[in-house]
């Protein structure tokens, strides 16, 4: 047996955690994506500088202030609480609002150069031909953008699976509710198990360098594509 | 699709893995490998328990406790920390369990170290990085730091001092190398992974306070039967048995 029970769990605990907070960030990161690639507002700026922070921040900066806000008396923990959650502090679904802030960016960014990349002239033609704003959005913008959703799902995907800082300073340590495969070869070295901690991390290893090969070739084929 | 996506979403947000026979239990570093052979003990006689460990350091631990962890039982290196938890309501009085005594040690891999003259020797030059635990909040780091002082070489080997984030990861440090000496919990010497691992100098009781050590359930794993009988089972000459054999002195 390769990995054990613990360690099985956190494998798919990790990809439960990426898979959710990629869904909700390709939710809630291509509105503003699109917002950001169409406005000439000067708020896009402050936006864009809002999006960018979870890329320079330390982890524990984003892991204090989300533990704060979690918390039993904090904004989002007591309002969770009122609307009948539990505790978010230290569960899955506080590291799945943890994860969102920290990802943002890594879907975000994509999807904004994607659409930015659209023509405009395309989306005049189209209102031309009486396409309201939604329709010119899902049958111009939408599939033109395609490389760009890729990019944001893969990136958004991998790098939840890759955190650390944030997961152990909002998450604890707890099998098969917080403890992620980072956490767990955190945990394996500590404990002196250096053959489990070379077996996942040569897991995550791999997985890193096949997405982002992936995502490489991918691009390479879409631009060769429009050439 | 939408509506299927979104509540697929909703499942995997809320599935719980759980069962009836579930313990979570926060455990101070130091018994990491205790605790592996107190755990195939308990479950012995609790076959179809699941019991669910989390290791790191008390101070940690009690920090997530009174944030709302929901660990179930909490064994700490310090006393002190399940009895704040019981004095501001977060833990059940009547379950607090004193379990053992800790014992610290200077320990090193390096053969061309002497290490048996006590930690004087601390101040040679060739000992060049210490480790020891964070005494912010590893209760084995502040035992360190007191029996330092005892022997008044804190202020001199305060520049080589590395912290671990707990015990465990203090002797991570020596064990790989990164540290020529540290300042480790016994019991982790007494492990079967560490054993006949280089050699150690015991540091006597008196030069640093005592290290009481507790067990105590959480408002959390108030519910949980099994959280009852886990104590219990602490409580017992079987699990004392263990703890004796880690090289911790038995409380009584």
């Amino acid at each position: 047996m390769l990995l054990t029970q613990v360690d099985l769990e956190a494998f798919w605990l990790t990809l439960r955690l990426a898979g959710v907070t990629t869904l909700i960030l390709l939710f809630l990161g291509t509105p503003v994506a699109w917002w950001l690639a169409r406005t000439e507002s000067r708020a896009k700026t402050l936006v864009e500088a809002v999006v960018a922070l979870p890329l320079v921040l330390p982890p524990t900066v984003l892991g204090f202030y989300l533990l704060v806000a979690l918390g039993r008396d904090g904004p989002l923990g007591s309002l969770w609480q009122t609307l009948g959650g539990g505790p978010l502090a230290f569960t899955f679904t506080g590291l799945v609002i943890g994860s969102v802030v920290y990802t943002l960016p890594f879907v975000v960014q994509p999807l904004q150069n994607a659409f930015q990349a659209v023509h405009e002239n395309l989306l005049e033609a189209a209102a031309t031909l009486r396409a309201g704003p939604w329709d010119r959005f899902f049958s111009i913008a939408l599939p033109l953008a395609r490389p760009g959703f890729l990019t944001a799902t893969t990136l958004g995907f991998a790098h939840t699976v890759g955190e650390f800082g944030v997961v152990l300073m909002i998450g604890g340590n707890i099998p098969g509710q917080t403890k992620v495969l980072s956490i767990a070869i955190y945990d394996h070295v500590q404990s002196l198990e250096y053959h489990e901690a070379h077996v996942l991390s040569a897991i995550l290893l791999v997985f890193a360098f096949l997405v982002l090969f992936a995502v490489y070739t991918v691009n390479r084929r879409f631009r060769l594509q429009r050439q | 699709m939408f509506k299927k996506i979104v509540a697929f979403l909703f499942l995997l947000l809320f599935a719980q893995l759980a069962s009836a026979g579930t313990l979570y239990i926060a455990a101070a570093a130091d018994l990491t490998y205790c605790l592996t052979e107190l755990n195939a003990t308990f479950r012995s006689t609790h076959p179809d328990v699941d019991l669910r460990v989390s290791a790191g350091s008390s101070g940690n631990f009690f920090a997530q406790i009174k944030a709302g962890a929901p660990y179930e039982i909490f064994m700490s290196a310090d006393l002190e920390y399940p009895r704040q938890l019981v004095a501001a309501g977060l833990a059940e009085k009547t379950s607090l369990t004193p379990y053992a005594i800790g014992r610290i040690a200077l320990w090193t891999l390096d053969s061309a170290l002497d290490i048996s003259t006590g930690l004087g020797m601390l101040t040679n030059p060739a000992v060049r990085r210490i480790a020891i635990a964070n005494p912010g909040h590893a209760p084995y780091g502040r035992a360190a730091r007191a029996a330092l002082e005892h022997d008044a070489v804190w202020e001199a080997v305060r520049a080589k001092l590395i912290m671990g984030e707990n015990i465990s990861q203090t002797a991570q440090f020596v064990q790989s190398g990164n540290a020529e000496v540290g300042i480790v919990a016994l019991s982790l010497l007494k492990s079967p992974k560490l054993a006949n691992a280089g050699r150690y100098y015991l540091i006597p009781l008196d030069s640093f306070p005592r290290m009481e050590q507790g067990a105590v359930i959480t408002n959390k794993g108030g519910a949980n039967p099994v959280a009852r009988e886990y104590i219990q089972f602490l409580r017992s000459d079987a699990a004392r048995a263990i703890f004796d054999k880690y090289g911790f002195l038995l409380p009584r």
